[in-house]
């Protein structure tokens, strides 16, 4: 048939002449690549020392922001949790008490709040959903560690450090 | 025999025991190393600095691991194997001369354990009894694919010897000795058989790779088809063994090339350093020069493997019985012509 590309090309398969079939030739073309190799530099990142430099969109651990006077943004309003596709997140909500106005920045704020960093696939929807800019994935990579409890992340490694400490 | 040389002797069989087994040590290192450099990696750098602690990791692991005998296996046997392997390995170094006659306060004394007027036979003899450990590891684990890898490496180890034996009839003839000693004497200066037998050299290495079980004619441990091939039951150290043992043979095994093809402790321009260095610096130096072309080789080994894939099985038995033997009839044939011819 007609090739309609025109990029078709007929291969002709020719018996391997006395020096293809003598092996040797092609092993010595295959060791100077190897050697040229030998000499380049190596692709390796030595991961916990060196790092990668990562994108600028570069989705990692969360973190839970604080306002200009260094009060916690989020409300507990659950928006995140229901947008997570892999149900990572949970939260239990409580009032704010007289007093806590400089910890809590709305009227509502979350007592508890957990991610399962084993469960969160990264996607970046909680940040999207979120209506107060209180959760960004702008973190590190989360850490290896030996126990599935260790990867539930409360609000003790989630949550900003305070402003002025 | 007199006291003293006697504790030489002792002296230096313990050495050279020592020197075996460290270089093997290193060469796995060196192996792991070399691979990375070969793929643009970095390789082992995590225990001590740049890793040259990994062997002693390594060795440590293998220890401290399960010993597993598996229930159907021949018992005695299968502790036999990698024991054979090893032994077999390790006494193939006791007629290489590692260096020139040595002067220490006035006495001489040989850098050889022993030179026997068959040197080269008995390293034949060794190298065939090392495919025993082989076979009778492989035999006594009762697993089909163990069975594999030692019929394969018997046969491999069959095919390639007649090859090598006769590639090396050809150096004989030129040689006319089977002493080592006398060989690496011959070859004094720059004047090393590989020049005059390039073609019985090429021969000797490729059964060199062979009968180490070296890549690419490393079928009896080939991983994608036989699992582990003839170790593929074993644990622990008895493991640890059989890959020592492979590493201890591609030592000795570089220095019978050395010493046959390269001039073992020879090198251009030894007369002047010996006159300048003395009698008993100057045969340390040929020791040096033995090791470096021994390590080059041992490289040499390590670059093949990172570059050629392995043959086919049938691939493998055609190049033996169909390329190198007659390779190696018609060397010898034109090895005879041409010295006859030029006497």
């Amino acid at each position: 048939m007609e090739s309609l590309s025109n990029k078709r090309k007929v291969l002709e398969v020719k018996p391997l002449n006395f020096l293809e079939r003598a092996y040797l030739p092609a092993i010595v073309g295959g060791l100077s690549t190897t050697m040229k190799h030998f000499f380049k530099k190596p692709v390796t990142i030595s991961y916990p020392e060196e790092k990668r430099e990562f994108s600028e969109n570069f989705r990692g651990m969360h973190s839970l922001k604080r306002d200009e006077d260094g009060r916690e943004r989020c409300t507990a309003c659950g928006l995140c949790a229901l947008s997570c596709p892999a149900e990572a997140i949970t939260m239990t909500a409580a009032e704010r008490q007289k007093g806590e106005e400089h910890l809590y920045r709305e009227e509502k704020y979350a007592a508890v709040y957990e991610i399962n960093m084993l469960r969160c696939i990264f996607c970046g929807l909680c940040e999207e959903a979120c209506p107060k800019e209180a959760i960004y994935l702008d973190g590190d990579i989360v850490p290896a560690d030996y126990l599935r409890k260790d990867f539930i992340y409360g609000k003790d490694k989630l949550v900003e450090a305070p402003l002025n400490q | 025999m007199e006291t003293t040389d006697l504790i030489f002797r002792i002296v230096l069989i313990v050495v050279i025991f020592a020197i075996s087994l460290v270089v093997a040590m290193y060469s796995t290192y060196a192996e792991r190393k070399v691979a990375a450099f070969f793929q643009d990696r970095i390789g082992p750098n995590r225990a001590g600095p740049w890793g040259i602690l990994q062997p002693l990791a390594d060795g440590g692991k293998m220890f401290l691991k399960e010993e597993i005998i598996p229930t159907n296996a021949t018992g005695f046997l299968f502790i036999v194997g990698p024991s054979l392997a090893i032994l077999t390995a390790c006494i193939g170094s006791a007629v290489i001369p590692w260096g020139s006659a040595i002067q220490i306060g006035g006495r001489t004394f040989d850098l050889q354990v022993t030179d026997i007027n068959v040197g080269v036979l008995y390293i034949f003899g060794v190298v065939s009894l090392g495919v025993y450990g082989i076979m009778i590891g492989g035999w006594a684990s009762n697993n089909k694919y163990s069975l594999l890898g030692a019929i394969r490496a018997a046969s491999q180890n069959i095919s390639y010897e007649i090859s090598m034996g006769l590639s090396i009839i050809a150096l004989l003839m030129l040689t006319g000795t089977l002493s080592l000693k006398e060989i690496a004497e011959q070859q004094h200066g720059f004047a090393w058989n590989v020049w005059r037998q390039p073609l019985g050299f090429l021969l000797f290495l490729v059964c060199a790779f062979a009968e180490t079980n070296r890549s690419p004619f490393d079928l009896p441990e080939c991983e994608t088809e036989l699992v582990g091939g003839y170790h593929t039951e074993y644990s622990s150290m008895k493991l640890g063994f059989y890959l020592f043992a492979e590493y201890i043979n591609m030592f000795i095994s570089s220095a019978v090339m050395a010493t046959l093809y390269w001039g073992g402790y020879n090198y251009p321009g030894m007369d002047w350093v010996a006159a300048q260095a003395g009698p008993t610096i100057a045969p340390l130096i040929g020791v040096v020069v033995l090791f470096g072309k021994i390590f080059f080789s041992i490289f040499f080994f390590m670059w093949v493997r990172w570059t050629i894939p392995r043959f086919r099985y049938d691939q493998l038995m055609d190049l033996g019985w169909k390329i190198l033997i007659p390779l190696a009839i018609t060397n010898i044939v034109l090895t005879g012509v041409i010295s006859t011819l030029l006497k």
